[in-house]
């Protein structure tokens, strides 16, 4: 009982001593959430292109962000160069990425979404076991690269990971790159066409076919960025791509099946949420019910925000929040 | 031809028995995949160990141990439990690294009659009200561990300390226990998903709750994640790290640095200094080339405390009273040394201060500093009423 009364200025705890200190709790959480977002981003991206384009939904995209987080993790334990490591993650997920799509999907292009799902979930258990064989089944731990190790100094008394902020950067970097690929190029064009009407695509004489292995690779190289630079963060393990790549669904369905700019927002938006629901919902809680009840209810609710946030979107914009035009 | 075949079945009868009673069959429930992956190496490594020294003979009779990962899910170890119950027909189930995953199994074993023997996971259900006479616990009740560390920490006069757990039945157990011996203020309890990897979000909050020192429970690949981000947001040398069940020998190779100088509290050590401990480590390192843990401890005593019992009996498997009267003499030369069972079927042992130091070869280890509690047994002993 003494606890509910230390606990009922709960919503005080909320704003913690000076408002500057309030301010700080909230920007560092953002940054947090912005980090987790750009990474769901990379995901996202080659998913919801594969999904636009090809109309293929793709189970095994997480196994592309688990196969670049292997090769960087050994390829970094190996040679003790980041960048080669990602390279090598870039590398080797675009190879595969264009096998399993020459090997595989060319011939799911045209059955039900059923069977898709069906096919790419038994790549998951490939894939899955696959990694077993190779490494073990024990989680390997990558270490963060010396030149990023370490904190800077963001805000006054509040020291951030370096390598976190570096996450940020990179992740916005592709973000650019992406968005002037697209809105850019030939290429961009094409996809960008073939998102609005594929069979118009396909008569106007554009080889469909190369452009479906080439959009899968880049989803590929994407994913697996992605996977390379969670390395450090996560534990490198066997299924380590599925808990990501129900949150890249999440995302994708936000904002909107085919769009790019949806999926920047949509991951940006979960990334957030879902750490200010850690941080601050537990305390938010206790400022009307007892502690212990707060306690339980608290982390169980921040896991669930973010499907509430889809679920509530969804009830307002069925299409998602960026829809693609011609559909 | 009617009788000739009721006199085979009869036969038959007679022999199968006598058949199935020439070998032990012990069932090993723990974690071979995943971050977690490492204790259960640990703990396979140790029961294979001890078998071995004994000659491959649990009590004389020959002796195989079935493995099942239970993927840190306790569905998956319910259902990993229920197999060997039934299809493996093991004579004793052991292992067992989480609170949940045991809470889940507990059940269907005990019903079946076959004796358990816990070989980590400690929680209070099972010691209080849900205790069994034949359910053994080869390692401590959950709040034992962080009771050491909650004295600890009292007896040093801190105050203001944060504690994290994840959310599941043994984080709660560790925090309770913490606070049964902890007086002073209590800065906040976080509670995190179990197999959490990135504890950013929570390094935030700590560092806004700016608190006098930090007491987490992170056990395996958690405690790794945490203590090596907690080390890179630079909080590290501001607020005091103390831990329990988290910067232990499977997880100190990949921790490394960020743990060094670090306090641990346990019932056992590589360095603690007894013949038994000393010829069980030795043997350990020079059979699997990396320094044992507690969990590869527990399951090492496990596996001879059945040896124990079976050897009681005389190899009479269907004798489960009298198996189980002779564990709980705890008559077996276990590694922590001499040790006494509580009426719960818990033992009541010391606990230690340790601290994480460099060894001679340049290895980080965790090292005895003092003794917190001597025969220390559990709170919830009085609430068991054993039948």
């Amino acid at each position: 009982m003494q606890d509910e009364v230390a606990f009922g200025g709960g919503l005080l705890n909320l704003l913690p001593r000076p408002m500057g200190a309030a301010m700080t709790a909230v920007l560092e959480q953002l940054l947090n959430g912005a980090q987790f977002g750009v990474m769901l981003f990379l995901m996202a991206a080659g998913l919801t292109l594969i999904f636009g384009i090809m109309n293929l939904i793709n189970l095994a995209h997480g196994s592309l962000y688990m196969a670049g987080a292997y090769v960087a993790a050994a390829t970094f334990a190996a040679s003790g160069s980041f960048l080669l490591a990602l390279l090598a993650a870039l590398a080797a997920a675009v190879a595969l990425g264009a096998a399993i799509e020459i090997v595989v999907f060319r011939t799911l292009y045209d059955r039900e979404h059923l069977d898709q799902v069906l096919a790419t979930f038994g790549l998951i258990l490939f894939f899955n076991e696959l990694v077993r064989m190779i490494w073990g089944a024990t989680a390997l731990y990558m270490q963060v690269p010396a030149f990023l190790a370490g904190h800077v100094e963001l805000l006054s008394g509040s020291p951030y990971p370096t390598y976190r902020l570096a996450v940020i950067g990179a992740g916005l970097a592709v973000a650019l790159l992406l968005h002037l690929l697209i809105a850019r190029t030939r290429i961009g064009m094409l996809i960008r066409a073939g998102a609005s009407n594929r069979a118009m695509v396909d008569a106007l004489g554009v080889n469909v076919t190369l452009l479906y292995t080439l959009v899968f690779a880049l989803g590929a190289a994407l994913a697996a960025f992605a996977g390379a630079m969670a390395g450090p963060i996560f534990t490198v393990e066997s299924g380590m791509g599925e808990s990501v790549l129900i949150l890249a669904f999440v995302v994708i369905v936000i904002g909107g099946i085919g769009s790019l700019r949806g999926a920047f927002v949509a991951a940006l938006l979960v990334g957030i949420v879902d750490a200010m629901g850690r941080a601050f919902l537990r305390p938010l809680l206790a400022s009307f019910m007892s502690h212990a009840t707060a306690d339980n209810a608290g982390p169980a609710l921040a896991s669930m925000l973010i499907y509430i946030l889809m679920a509530a979107i969804l009830l307002i914009r069925p299409q998602g929040l960026f829809p693609p035009r011609g559909r | 031809m009617k009788s000739i075949i009721a006199a085979a079945a009869a036969l038959s009868l007679l022999v199968a028995p006598a058949v199935a009673e020439q070998s032990v069959k012990i069932g090993f429930v723990t974690t071979l995949s995943g971050p977690a992956g490492v204790i259960g190496k640990h703990m396979k490594d140790a029961s294979t160990l001890a078998l071995d020294m004994l000659g491959g003979k649990i009590g004389g009779l020959p002796a195989t141990i079935v493995y099942g990962d239970d993927q840190f899910k306790p569905d998956v170890g319910r259902q990993v439990s229920e197999e060997m119950l039934q299809r493996d027909k093991v004579d004793f189930m052991t292992g067992f690294i989480w609170s949940n995953v045991l809470l889940a199994s507990y059940q269907p074993i005990i019903r079946s009659g076959v004796i358990l023997i816990g070989a980590n996971a400690g929680p209070h259900e099972l010691a209080g009200a849900m205790c069994a006479s034949n359910y053994f616990s080869a390692s401590w009740q959950n709040d034992q561990t962080p009771e050491a560390m909650g004295k600890f920490m009292n007896d040093q006069k801190m105050n203001d300390v944060y504690l994290m757990a994840p959310d599941y039945a043994a984080g709660k157990d560790m925090v309770n226990g913490f606070k049964r011996y902890f007086k002073g203020k209590v800065a906040a309890e976080v509670y995190t998903k179990p197999g959490q990897s990135d504890y950013q979000v929570e390094i935030s909050q700590i560092r806004q709750a700016a608190p006098k020192a930090l007491f987490i429970f992170l056990p395996g690949g958690m405690g790794i994640q945490f203590v090596k981000q907690y080390a890179q947001s630079g909080l590290r040398d501001q607020i005091p790290l103390y831990s329990a069940f988290t910067v232990d020998e499977t997880t100190l190779p990949a921790i490394g640095d960020a743990a060094a100088g670090n306090y641990e509290v346990s019932f056992w050590s590589p360095d603690l200094d007894n013949p038994r401990n000393k010829q069980f480590v030795a043997a350990f390192r020079a059979k699997y080339h990396y320094m044992p843990s507690y969990y590869a401890a527990q399951s090492f005593d496990a596996i001879n405390m059945i040896d124990a019992a079976v050897k009681a009996v005389k190899g009479n498997l269907a004798d489960k009273q009298g198996m189980i009267a002779a564990i709980d003499k705890a008559d077996f030369p276990s590694v922590r040394g001499a040790f006494k069972y509580g009426p719960n079927h818990f033992p009541i042992e010391n606990f230690y201060l340790l601290k994480i130091v460099k060894d001679a070869d340049g290895e980080y280890v965790r090292k005895i500093q003092s003794t917190i509690f001597a025969d220390h047994a559990d709170a919830y002993a009085s609430e068991c009423k054993m039948k």
